[in-house]
C-alpha cells in the first residue's frame, strides 16, 4: 500500500543530497484533417462518438491505412529534432485491457520508432543544454474517460465510466529523451524549457498546434534520484500526464522531494505511475507499472512496413521552416541584445509582437521598452496575455515614430497607449481626441511661466538669488496647466532665463 | 510437459481484466498448453532459410491522402454504434469502473 499523505524533504537539503535524472516523454496530437488510420474527421470538441467509424471502433473485419501526411509529419519532426529516420520501420500493437481503446489495443511503434538519436539545445538561465532524444514514434490517440460517481471524478471511487472514441486514432507523436542530468537546482527548470522549445518547434513545423490546455501536447515526467556523486541510475517514477508548463516544473520538484524523503528514511521507491494534481501541486500513487512483456508487442499485420526513401525524406528536410532557436539567434543579433535579454522577451511572450512592431517601422530597443514596459504591466494588471491586449504591433510602431518625431514626450505616449487599450482608436484617433501634443511653442509656454511665478513670487525670489533647485515648484506648476504636454527640460531652461 | 502454467492463465487474467475462478484456471490452462502445442509443430518444419516476416506480401508504404470520408459515404450513426455496446449513458459508452486505471 502507498501512503496516502507524502513526506516531502525541503528542496534545497534534497538536491545537496542527492542528484536528479529526468526522462521526458511527450505526446504531440498532430493536427491533421483526419484519423492516423482511418478517414475519420478530428474537430475538437465535436458531440461524443461522432467522429467514429468501423475501423477507429476495432470492429471486426475493419483495416486500418496509414495517413500519409501523418507520416510526413512524424519524418518532418524527427528532422526537426536532428534525429536518424529510418529506412525501414513497422507499426507494432501494444496490447492491453482497458476500454480507452476499444480495439483491445493501440497501434504504436515498439522497437522500430521512425526516428531515433536527435536532440534538441535548450537554454536556461543563459546556459545552453543538449537535451538528447532517443525516439520519436507514430501512434495514436485513445479516447476519453469520464469517470462517474466518486468523490473527486479521479478514477479512486469512481463506479463508472463513459467513454467517448472521437479521440481514439487520432495521430500521436511520442518524443522520448535520453537520461538527462543537470545541475539539480536547474533539472525542473530545464524540463520546462524543454518542453517549451519543443512546443514552440512543434508549432513551427504547423504540424500541430499543440495547445497543453486541450491536450494536444502532454508530458509524462520520468524522475529518479541517487545520491550525490553516485553512477548508478535510482528507481524512477513516471508522473503522468502534466499538462501545462508551470505544472512540469512543479511536479519535478516535488517528485525530487519526496523520492528524497522516501530515500532519506532508509525507503525504496516503487517503480509506478503518479497523478499530479494541478491544484496542490502535488502528485499521488497510480498503478504499479506493468513491464513491457505484458503489453505482448507484435508487428501490426494489417499495416505494412513504412519505408521512406532518402530523397523523400530529402524533399521533407527542404520543407523545414526556420527553427525557434535559430530564430532567436538571429533576432537577438538584428536586436543587439543578448541572449539573456532574449529570454526575457520569449518568457513575456513577446517575441512575435516586437518582431511585428520593429517590421512596421519602429526601432527594436523602443519595441521592445514599450512591449516590456508599459504593455506588460498592463497585460499583468488584466491578467491576461500580452497578445491579447487589444493594440496591435502597428500601434506601437506609431507611438514610436510620434516619440521618435518629437511630436509625443514618453509621458504622452503611455497616454496615448492607456487610450489605445481603452478602446478610444488607433493612435492618431487618441492624440486627436486627448488633444495631446508636446507643446514646444515659446510663446505659450513663456505665458504658462510668467503665470506661474505670478502665483508664486517667494519661490521665484529664491530662484532669482540663485537657488535653481527652487524652479521645480514652478516647473510643476507650468505641466499642470499645460496638463502635462511641456517639455519639463524646456520649462526650466525658460524659467531660469526668466529669472536670471 | 506443459508449456504454459497456471499462474500464467492467472497473470493473463488480471491482464485482460477477467476474473477467473480456481476451476477455470485449470480449465484455460489445459486448454491454452493444447494450443501452443498444436501451433508449436510449426517449429518442426526446417525453415533456416526463410527469412522471418509479419507480413504476408513484400508490400511497404501503403498511404491514404489525408482527407475526411467524402460526404455521402455511410457512416455509423450514434445511436446504432452505442446501441451495440451492453451499456450507453450521455451519448458515451458506459463500462464497468476499472482498477488502476487513471
Ligand atoms: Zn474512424
Amino acid at each position: 500500500m502507498t501512503a496516502t499523505t507524502e513526506e516531502l524533504m525541503d528542496l534545497e537539503e534534497a538536491l545537496a543530497r542527492f542528484d536528479p535524472v529526468m526522462g521526458l516523454e511527450v505526446h504531440v496530437e498532430l493536427g491533421t484533417n483526419t484519423k492516423m488510420f482511418c478517414s475519420c474527421p478530428t474537430e475538437f470538441g465535436a458531440e461524443p462518438n461522432t467522429q467514429v467509424c468501423p475501423t477507429c471502433l476495432g470492429l471486426p473485419g475493419a483495416l486500418p491505412v496509414v495517413n500519409e501526411i501523418g507520416v510526413e509529419s512524424a519524418i518532418r519532426i524527427g528532422l526537426a529534432l536532428n534525429c536518424e529516420i529510418a529506412e525501414w520501420c513497422r507499426f507494432a500493437r501494444k496490447n492491453y485491457f482497458y476500454p480507452d481503446m476499444p480495439k483491445n489495443f493501440q497501434t504504436s511503434q515498439y522497437d522500430e520508432p521512425i526516428a531515433y538519436n536527435g536532440y534538441l539545445d535548450v537554454e536556461v538561465d543563459g546556459r545552453t543544454f543538449r537535451i538528447e532524444i532517443e525516439r520519436a514514434h507514430m501512434e495514436e490517440d485513445t479516447g476519453k474517460s469520464t469517470h462517474v460517481g466518486g468523490a473527486t471524478g479521479r478514477i479512486h471511487g469512481a463506479d463508472y465510466s463513459l467513454v467517448d472514441y472521437n479521440r481514439a486514432g487520432i495521430p500521436l507523436i511520442e518524443i522520448v529523451t535520453r537520461p538527462i542530468e543537470v545541475p539539480g537546482h536547474l533539472s525542473a527548470a530545464v524540463a520546462r524549457a524543454y518542453v517549451a522549445e519543443l512546443r514552440d518547434l512543434i508549432v513551427a513545423l504547423g504540424v500541430s498546434e499543440a495547445r497543453m490546455e486541450r491536450g494536444q501536447m502532454r508530458a509524462d515526467v520520468n524522475l529518479s534520484l541517487k545520491p550525490t556523486g553516485a553512477k548508478k541510475l535510482g528507481t524512477r517514477s513516471e508522473t503522468k500526464n502534466v499538462n501545462s508548463l508551470r505544472s512540469i516544473e512543479r511536479a519535478a520538484r516535488f517528485e525530487i522531494q519526496r523520492h528524497a524523503a522516501v530515500l532519506a528514511s532508509g525507503g525504496t521507491i516503487v517503480q509506478e505511475t503518479r497523478h499530479f494534481h494541478e491544484d496542490k501541486g502535488t502528485t499521488t500513487s497510480g498503478r504499479v507499472k506493468e513491464e513491457a512483456e505484458d503489453y505482448r508487442y507484435f508487428p501490426e499485420p494489417d499495416l505494412v512496413p513504412i519505408a521512406p526513401s532518402r530523397e523523400w525524406v530529402e524533399q521533407l528536410r527542404a520543407t523545414l521552416p526556420e527553427l525557434p532557436g535559430a530564430r532567436r539567434k538571429r533576432l537577438a543579433a538584428d536586436w543587439e541584445i543578448s541572449e539573456f535579454e532574449m529570454q526575457s522577451v520569449v518568457n513575456a511572450g513577446a517575441l512575435d509582437l516586437i518582431e511585428a512592431t520593429v517590421a512596421a517601422g519602429a526601432d527594436a530597443a523602443s519595441a521592445r521598452k514599450w512591449w516590456l514596459g508599459e504593455l506588460a504591466r498592463a497585460a499583468n494588471e488584466q491578467a491576461v496575455e500580452l497578445a491579447e491586449l487589444p493594440i496591435t504591433p502597428a500601434h506601437v510602431a506609431r507611438i514610436v515614430v510620434l516619440v521618435a518625431a518629437g511630436e509625443l514626450s514618453d509621458k504622452l505616449a503611455r497616454q496615448v497607449i492607456e487610450g489605445v487599450l481603452a478602446g478610444e482608436g488607433d493612435p492618431d484617433a487618441v492624440v486627436a481626441a486627448r488633444g495631446l501634443k508636446v507643446v514646444s511653442d515659446d510663446g505659450a509656454l513663456l505665458a504658462a511661466i510668467d503665470e506661474a511665478i505670478a502665483a508664486n513670487p517667494a519661490v521665484a525670489e529664491k530662484i532669482r538669488g540663485g537657488n535653481h533647485a527652487a524652479a521645480g515648484v514652478i516647473i510643476g506648476a507650468v505641466m499642470k496647466a499645460t496638463k502635462g504636454q511641456a517639455d519639463a527640460a524646456k520649462v526650466k531652461e525658460l524659467t531660469l532665463s526668466r529669472l536670471a | 510437459m506443459s508449456a504454459i502454467t497456471r499462474e500464467e492463465v492467472a497473470h493473463l487474467a488480471r491482464l485482460s481484466r477477467l476474473a477467473l475462478g480456481e476451476a477455470e484456471l485449470d480449465h484455460f490452462a489445459e486448454q491454452l498448453d493444447a494450443i501452443v502445442g498444436a501451433v508449436a509443430r510449426v517449429s518442426e518444419l526446417p525453415t533456416d532459410d526463410v527469412p522471418p516476416t509479419s507480413h504476408a506480401q513484400p508490400l511497404t508504404n501503403v498511404f491514404r491522402a489525408d482527407v475526411v470520408r467524402p460526404a455521402g459515404t455511410p457512416v455509423l450513426e450514434r445511436a446504432e454504434v452505442l446501441a451495440q455496446a451492453p451499456a450507453a449513458e450521455d451519448d458515451r459508452f458506459r463500462v464497468p469502473r476499472i482498477l488502476g486505471e487513471d
